[in-house]
């Protein structure tokens, strides 16, 4: 109770609360802008939270990317540009509604089933962490072993189409892991003599490129630059709100659970969660051809689980120190610069900081409810800032955000090669999520793997022989295997019978 | 794709045997039969049998973003490189107050900004960030030739 009593006042102080009405305010600005992401705003974002309090760092991140999240659907209705690659899956139906003179139900729907999706996942968020934690603290390097390759394993299957090049991402982001000191034996690993090297490769200008810089190359290329002005007038948003929650509270459940639980799962974020939801909502509608025709039934499902995807992220995040989705590899790193280490000791040593990022989670969510609608009402003026503009601003940010972690210019190189290593990567297939987490989780996978060897003395058996190991250990390797058995089966059924 | 495929492909077998290579050296942990090379190793290996199956595999879908080639252009990406490289290699010498302005106008012009505004946005742009990051966050930005007059 008294950790509780002093979240609240580490949260309800002028200062915190003001970086969070900025951070939801830039959130809102960012992810308006199509081709400016939710993660962006967050890498962005990293270099500011460096020079503030744990918490208030936190509840920046927060924040921002809360109501990125929402703000990317106004353009998407109103333009037909997603502002976030999370409000991609029911861009069309948002913008037929635009087009058929009820703009203000496509924003309402997704203002509101926004905020709903959002306090759903910090609510499991709330009720799961701190229950997954208390299981936590019994793990030993095996469970952590299995727990790392099941994360990978995730995000190989789920964030792309094509696992061999997913398999490649991971494995160059282990291998960006291995450059440095922190290793068993402590042995330099590829620094070639540059002691800025012998730290590894900094996190955060490595996702800054990745995520941000690449970004601005990929608009840099692109010969015909979005016209981003809008003349659609629309009325009240929450009118027909109410409506819309007595007609469909099944979708709003489904799409809240299975975007939590997606959110939850290593690599897979608030972008898959909406294309998944919006899928699951067309096949279960009893109005299914209405689907793409410009129906809000796909909005209000796919809207919600976008949103409570960020607070499932953070479950595997805050308890295990693997991250959910590219957002909360961010966190993670900002987590530890401010010496919040994600583990379950965390939830033990320091509830107080826990206990403020679920207040923050949920003040977000109900600061959404204004700002988005006040978003809302001044779209067209952030819509008609060029992109042109913005883009070399961004650039300097980057710049100046990669240099300020460390005051060095080395942080600036690698946010150079990282953003052009991304953008070529994302051009020819690959995705980046893989590479992010396996730079985050490549230390613990080698120091759980070591510690698990020693442990286990030449007995391979011993990964599976405690339970909670065993079950992440065989659910790891069945994951794996079944393209192979799918592959047999197929083969199989491909067959012809002989008579 | 598929031609892009076998020439990443073929790029990451090298990187893989250059990692294999290279990890020999590395040390053991005292008193075990594994070290520093095991990670490295175990990764080579993986990306090598990666970068074989690349390069091998039946031709797939387009599956990434290199696509519309013919509506795009490269020139202003290469400035946008450019000018970090030039902040990379210059900023000390010529301090952020001068060269900021210089890059962004540069990448201004690039994304085709017409000269004047982009003067004023690049004077602007500077001076937003060292006011935010000099003044407020206390982040060293570089003075370079003018810091005899600072």
């Amino acid at each position: 109770m008294d950790a509780l009593a002093s979240a609240f006042g580490l949260v309800f102080q002028p200062y915190v609360l003001l970086v969070i009405l900025l951070s939801a305010l830039y959130g809102l600005f960012v992810g308006a802008i199509p081709g400016l992401t939710a993660t962006m705003a967050t890498a962005l974002l990293v270099p500011v939270t460096f020079f503030m309090a744990p918490v208030p760092a936190v509840a920046a991140i927060v924040t921002a990317t809360a109501m990125a999240i929402f703000s990317g659907d106004i353009p998407s209705a109103l333009l037909r540009m997603p502002g976030t690659p999370a409000s991609a899956a029911y861009t069309d139906e948002a913008y037929l509604l635009t087009k058929s003179g009820r703009a203000e139900l496509a924003l309402g729907a997704g203002l509101v089933f926004s905020v709903l999706g959002g306090i759903f996942g910090v609510l499991v968020l709330i009720v799961a962490a701190p229950a997954l934690a208390e299981v936590a603290l019994k793990f030993s390097s095996f469970e952590y072993f299995w727990l790392v390759m099941l994360g990978f394993t995730c995000a190989i299957f789920i964030a792309g189409t094509d696992l061999l090049k997913g398999m490649v991402s991971l494995l160059l982001g282990l291998l960006i892991s291995v450059v440095g000191l922190e290793n068993p034996a402590g042995a330099p690993r590829y620094t070639f003599g540059n002691a800025e090297l012998t730290g590894g490769i900094a996190l955060i200008p490595l996702m800054i490129g990745m995520f941000a810089v690449s970004e601005v190359l990929r608009y840099s290329v692109q010969v015909i630059k979005p016209v981003m002005v809008t003349e659609a007038r629309f009325g009240n948003v929450f009118a027909g709100m109410w409506g819309l929650l007595k007609k469909y509270p099944v979708q709003l459940f489904r799409g809240s659970a299975l975007g939590t639980l997606v959110g939850a799962l290593p690599g897979a974020g608030a972008d898959i969660a909406a294309w998944m939801s919006y899928a699951v909502s067309k096949r279960f509608s009893k109005e299914p051809e209405k689907f793409g025709t410009g129906h809000v039934e796909g909005i209000v499902e796919a809207g919600a689980a976008n949103n409570a995807a960020l607070g499932g992220a953070w479950i595997p995040a805050l308890v295990f120190g693997i991250p959910g989705d590219s957002i909360t590899a961010i966190a993670i790193g900002v987590l530890y610069l401010k010496g919040m280490n994600p583990g379950p000791t965390l939830f033990v040593n320091n509830p107080q900081n826990i206990y403020a990022v679920f207040i923050v989670f949920i003040l977000a969510q109900l600061l959404m409810l204004p700002l988005g609608w006040m978003a809302i009402r001044v779209a067209r003026q952030i819509l008609r800032i060029p992109a042109s503009v913005l883009m070399p601003l961004i650039l300097l940010f980057c710049v100046v955000g990669s240099f300020a972690i460390n005051n060095s210019l080395f942080g600036v190189v690698v946010m150079l090669v990282a953003g052009v290593a991304g953008f070529y990567m994302e051009r020819w297939g690959f995705p980046v999520a893989p590479t992010i987490l396996g730079v985050v989780l490549g230390t613990m996978l080698e120091e759980n793997f070591f510690s698990s060897l020693i442990k286990a003395d030449g007995n391979f058996l011993v990964f599976f022989e405690r339970p909670i190991a065993g079950a992440l250990g065989v659910a790891t390797l069945l994951i794996w295997l079944w393209p192979v058995v799918r592959g047999l089966r197929r083969r199989h059924t491909a067959r012809p019978t002989i008579a | 794709m598929n031609q892009t495929d076998r020439r990443v492909g073929l790029g990451l077998a090298v990187l893989a045997l250059a990692v294999l290579w290279s990890a020999r050296g590395f040390p053991n942990v005292p008193g075990q039969k594994l070290g520093a090379a095991f990670l490295p190793m175990l990764v080579g290996a993986c990306l090598l049998l990666a970068a074989l199956a690349l390069m091998l595999r039946k031709p797939r879908g387009e599956t990434g973003t290199d696509r519309a080639q013919g509506s795009e252009h490269f020139g202003s990406s290469a400035v946008v490189i450019a000018s970090v490289a030039a902040y990379i290699v210059a900023s000390d010498w010529l301090g952020f107050l001068l060269l900021a302005p210089l890059c962004l106008f540069a990448t201004f012009l690039a994304q085709r900004v017409r000269a004047l505004p982009a003067l004023w946005w690049s004077l602007g742009g500077t001076l937003l960030v060292h006011v935010a990051f000099y003044k407020l966050l206390r982040v060293p930005l570089p003075w370079g030739l003018i810091t005899p007059f600072y």
